[in-house]
């Protein structure tokens, strides 16, 4: 019983560090998205979780990112930045609710190597 | 300026580019709309059919460099409508009143706008849509009367207007949308009305596929227009491009209208659909509102765009 007592132990112990070592912003990137010419920059990207990406509008129009299901900015005039951190892995297709022919991907993948 | 009547001669035409205004002026005649030469007094004179004006995207609010005084060129529009020998009917508006749906931009528009004296029937522009509640702003002050997100339909002189929004719910990928409610709508709005009867239809985004590459078309415009083809005369006003586009299909003419902001690149010749920076004394050639006069017994609405400045 006591073995088992301490192999449960360490055992939540170790899920709990997996987990906290994936939930801490270990790498907390930080990843710019240009929109310029009608056109999101890259238009694709791959993040480790946690990252952080920013779109920041350099048109004199002004543009939205939004991936439905996941996050919507607000209208973002010239200038404008809008910051989203990608916190689950998964592929997260977006465009611009008002022109809609701009669309981008950002794949996040799980923190080195695990899941 | 640009002309579209078939019986318009050179001499016509050159008339016409001495009337320096700023919309589309339409001549509906005999049950179809054509372009009138409003210019010429004596010409407007003899017109039989009523005249209405499109005026589109003036953006109040956009200050950047391709035109950084969008309340001036609108001023200078709405100046050209008052001084037309011939007084419209009425004017519509093909959206993007506002270029950040904020309330001081719709205040600036009206205030221009009513000086023209004429009632004005609004569709939305996606500029319009884009304050926090997503087009709250905008229905409440022009969406009175209107249905979803704002599309209706009146008669005027014996011929049916139907203002569409194709600006809500835009898909990734996609064009504008006008969406089953609305297009169910549409066919149920048209179904008693005789074929004879002229139909003028106008919305924000080209409902014809101008340039899919910049989103320059309406993902099921095709349906509604599927609709409109058994009537003999139907006229399809649109903006959204800030430039001069027609194309006649059957009984159908298609029409954009120029804005009173700015100028926008001719599709393909540009990086991006962006504001086209054009040196100051061009830009006023490059703005615009089009006449619209209906004559009865002729097959076609006239068009005339007419620049702010030639």
């Amino acid at each position: 019983m006591t073995i088992i007592k301490v192999l449960t132990r360490l055992l939540v112990a170790g899920v709990a560090a997996t987990y906290l070592l994936a939930a801490a912003p270990a790498s907390a990137e930080e990843i710019a998205v240009k929109i310029g010419n009608f056109t999101f920059g890259p238009q694709e990207l791959k993040v480790k979780a946690g990252t952080t990406v920013t779109w920041t509008n350099e048109d004199d129009i002004p543009h939205t990112v939004v991936s439905p299901n996941a996050f919507r900015s607000k209208v973002l005039d010239t200038d404008g930045k809008y910051s989203f951190t990608f916190t689950t892995p998964g592929t997260y297709k977006y465009f611009c609710s008002l022109h809609p022919h701009m669309t981008g991907t950002v794949v996040v993948e799980a923190q080195t190597g695990r899941l | 300026m640009t002309e579209h009547d078939d019986g318009m001669n050179r001499r016509k035409v050159l008339e016409c580019m001495t009337w320096a205004g700023t919309g589309v002026l339409w001549t509906i005649a005999g049950g179809v709309p054509a372009s009138l030469g409003i210019i010429d007094e004596a010409l407007a004179a003899q017109q039989k059919g009523f005249t209405f004006l499109q005026i589109s995207d003036s953006h109040m609010g956009f200050d950047k460099p391709a035109n950084p005084n969008v309340k001036g060129t609108l001023e200078e529009a709405i100046a050209r409508v008052k001084a037309l020998p011939a007084k419209p009917s009425f004017m519509i508006h093909t959206g993007d009143i506002s270029h950040l749906s904020k309330p001081a931009e719709f205040d600036d528009a009206d205030q221009i706008i009513s000086q023209a004296g004429l009632n004005v029937h609004y569709v939305p522009g996606e500029h319009d849509l884009i304050d926090e509640d997503q087009g709250k702003l905008y229905r409440d002050r022009y969406g009175r009367g209107t249905k979803g997100a704002g599309w209706y339909s009146f008669d005027d002189n014996g011929v049916h207007f139907i203002g569409l929004v194709n600006v809500v719910n835009l898909k990734a990928g996609g064009l504008g949308n006008l969406g089953n409610e609305q297009l169910e709508w549409l066919e149920g709005d048209l179904k008693s009305r005789s074929s004879s009867q002229p139909i003028v239809v106008f919305a924000h985004i080209p409902l014809w596929t101008v340039y899919p590459e910049w989103g320059w078309g309406t993902e099921d415009g095709a349906r509604a227009l599927g609709y409109l083809r058994r009537f003999g005369s139907v006229t399809v006003l649109n903006g959204h491009i800030h430039q001069v586009m027609q194309k006649v299909e059957g009984n159908v003419t298609f029409h954009t209208a120029r804005s009173t902001a700015f100028p926008q690149p001719a599709p393909g010749s540009a990086p991006s659909p962006g504001p086209l920076k054009v040196p100051d004394d061009k830009l006023r050639g490059m703005l615009g509102i089009a006449s619209v006069t209906f004559k009865q017994n002729e097959q076609r609405l006239a068009i005339i765009d007419t620049p702010i400045q030639n």
